[in-house]
């Protein structure tokens, strides 16, 4: 109790020294005021676009641009998510199944194949690991559409086009950024837990797997986290790999409606409200370990 | 001596019994260097000289290509202009803005937490999405923006509908987004010491000289990485861009982006070299602008020692 308080205590004992109290206390309170406004400000800012998608996504068609503005859905259409959820010809349902098992299997290569190679690169030694890992690191500059153009092409030639196989395959093989950032996390654990383990006989493999994984398992859920994340968000790789409507993703989905039916704005809205929200709810229930995790990359990176 | 061969022997043994594991592990990514990287790069480069349409073999133009670029294909600097253009302003407005919302939330606010989740979530909104409640809200005749606008007396303008106005538009949407540069920005104002901001207070230092002197030095590898992830990423801008303008970047070609101007050529055209060699460029772009920056890192960056004490 007592460090934890030591900080504050000491900035005001600082401050007063400078300042006379009183009008230090009075121009203190007024630029806390004046934090605390434009905290608001900022926030609802920052909240305006959440809530005009929701009540628009519950806004009758015609209500979506009329005048004067509806700040509240009259009547509430709660229906437009259901007729969003099995729009003919665009099943968003299935669009939202599809995105769960693209992000789905993305995130778990990912993170299985991240772990394996950051702690490769992290915990053993072996001839060219640090050059490797270098050309590994500086791989993250490369745009992504110099990979994507032959990349395309090989894939076609080996007919998987319209399938999901050139957007999961090469995930599951690792991700330069997840590497580094497990690597990180594997070269904070201490040597002797190796060491030990070696002197038992344990195999390296068992190493990774019943030792040093379970210890980095708050890394582990943030790469997975992240890497579901951005895969639900993925766009460009879906746009130009998939071609049946039925696998579409719900990003592409939401594309692909809004080119055909370009005035069904409170569906549209329906469909994005349905695009995030899994996000959403996947964020509040991890939001503690998401925070511990960003933390400490902070610290060690 | 035969025992200490013997422990040497064994040494080594283990060495590369390790060596083969740390292969091993890293074997997956190994595969994934040499097939989706150092391959489609060189393919790539391989391609930007050649004249490809996929059905047919590539066929060797030499420099063709990039002449075509830079002498007869106007949508290549149209495009090149709308993508710096974005670039100039969303990123320093990004960097700007985080950096004051990291300011204003740091210390010790009441509802920390709160704030922090709010400017966070709109991280999480598919860019699809949040491009399409965009056009919503700035629909310039009836959407939310224009009528607040006019409540206050402002003029209302196009937004995504006028030349002028779509890339501004655009980048309000990037601002919209800049929770994770901010959530950066808070883990580096916590890292810096408190004591030395109230050694500065003690001497007098008002709160701007104490963020001008002590704060933003210390800031500034932080800026750095932002600064660099920015660049990346709005030289990168593409989903917004076609969501908004399609493939002709509508409104008069004012949201081409150089990746929506690549994207068509590749996968609409299917001219697979001159795509290849637009592709080339942007790599070279990118390269060139992370140096530079971080060239000028050792003249404006201030790397402290853990100790620290050293200024």
């Amino acid at each position: 109790m007592i460090p934890r308080d030591r900080t504050p205590t000491q900035q005001r004992s600082g401050k007063t020294g400078v300042y006379t109290p009183a009008r230090f206390r009075t121009r203190r309170s007024l630029a806390l005021m004046v934090r605390h406004v434009l905290l608001v400000a900022v926030a609802i800012a920052f909240l305006v676009p959440f809530y005009w998608m929701t009540i628009s996504a519950l806004k009758d068609n015609s209500q979506i641009f009329a005048r004067p503005l509806q700040w509240w859905p009259q009547p509430v259409r709660w229906d437009n998510l259901l007729r969003a959820l099995h729009y003919p010809g665009f099943p968003f349902l299935r669009f939202l199944w599809n995105s769960l098992l693209y992000a789905g299997c993305v995130s778990l290569g990912t993170v299985l194949s991240c772990a394996a190679v950051g702690y490769g690169f992290a915990r053993l030694h072996f001839p060219g690991r640090d050059l490797l890992f270098a050309i590994t690191v500086s791989t993250m500059l490369i745009p992504g559409i110099v990979i994507f153009i032959p990349t395309f092409v090989l894939f076609k030639y080996l007919g998987l086009l319209g399938t999901y196989a050139p957007l999961i395959v090469p995930a599951c093989l690792g991700n330069a950024f997840f590497i580094f950032l497990l690597r990180q996390f594997f070269l904070g654990l201490p040597q002797e837990l190796c060491d030990a383990a070696r002197v038992d006989g344990a195999g390296e493999l068992r190493i990774f797997w019943q030792i040093m994984l379970p210890l980095v398992r708050p890394a582990l859920l943030v790469a997975a986290l992240l890497s579901f994340i951005w895969t639900w968000h993925e766009f460009f790789g879906p746009l130009i790999y998939l071609s049946d409507r039925s696998q579409y993703p719900l990003s592409l989905g939401l594309f692909a409606f809004r080119a055909q039916h370009t005035t069904e704005w409170s569906l549209l809205m329906a469909a994005a409200t349905l695009a995030t929200l899994p996000l959403i709810v996947l964020f509040f229930c991890m939001q503690r370990t998401f925070l511990e995790g960003i933390t400490l990359t902070g610290i060690k990176g | 001596m035969a025992a200490t061969r013997v422990r040497q022997a064994r040494r080594g043994a283990a060495r590369r019994r390790e060596a083969r594991a740390g292969l091993l592990f890293v074997l997956p990514w190994l595969l994934s260097l040499l097939l989706f990287t150092a391959y489609p790069v060189l393919t790539t480069l391989y391609l930007s000289f050649t004249d490809y349409n996929i059905v047919q073999p590539p066929r060797w133009l030499g420099l063709q290509n990039y002449r075509t670029m830079f002498t007869a294909d106007p949508a290549f600097w149209t495009s090149v202009g709308n993508s710096a253009y974005y670039a100039l302003l969303a990123v320093p407005l990004g960097l700007a803005g985080a950096l004051g919302l990291a300011l204003l939330l740091n210390a010790r606010t009441q509802g920390l937490g709160v704030y922090r989740t709010l400017i966070a979530l709109p991280v999480l909104v598919p860019p699809v999405a949040s491009t399409m409640v965009f056009i919503v809200m700035f629909d310039p005749d009836n959407g939310l923006i224009n009528a607040l606008l006019q409540a206050v007396g402002l003029p209302t303008v196009g937004w995504l509908t006028d030349p002028t106005w779509a890339k501004p538009a655009l980048i309000l949407l990037s601002l919209w987004g800049l929770g994770a540069s901010v959530l950066i920005f808070l883990a580096g104002l916590q890292d810096i010491p408190q004591a030395l901001l109230d050694a500065a207070a003690i001497d007098g230092a008002g709160a701007w000289q104490r963020f001008r002197h002590v704060t933003l030095p210390l800031l500034t590898p932080v800026i750095l990485f932002n600064l660099v992830m920015g660049v990346i990423s709005s030289f990168h801008i593409f989903t917004q861009a076609l969501v908004v303008g399609g493939t002709t970047g509508k409104p008069l070609e004012s949201t081409l982006m150089f990746m929506v101007h690549i994207y068509r050529t590749a996968f609409r055209y299917f001219a697979m070299g001159q795509a290849a060699a637009l592709a080339v460029v942007l790599f070279l772009v990118v390269l060139v602008v992370t140096l530079v920056i971080f060239r000028s890192a050792p003249v404006w960056v201030h790397y402290e020692g853990r100790e620290g004490n050293n200024r």
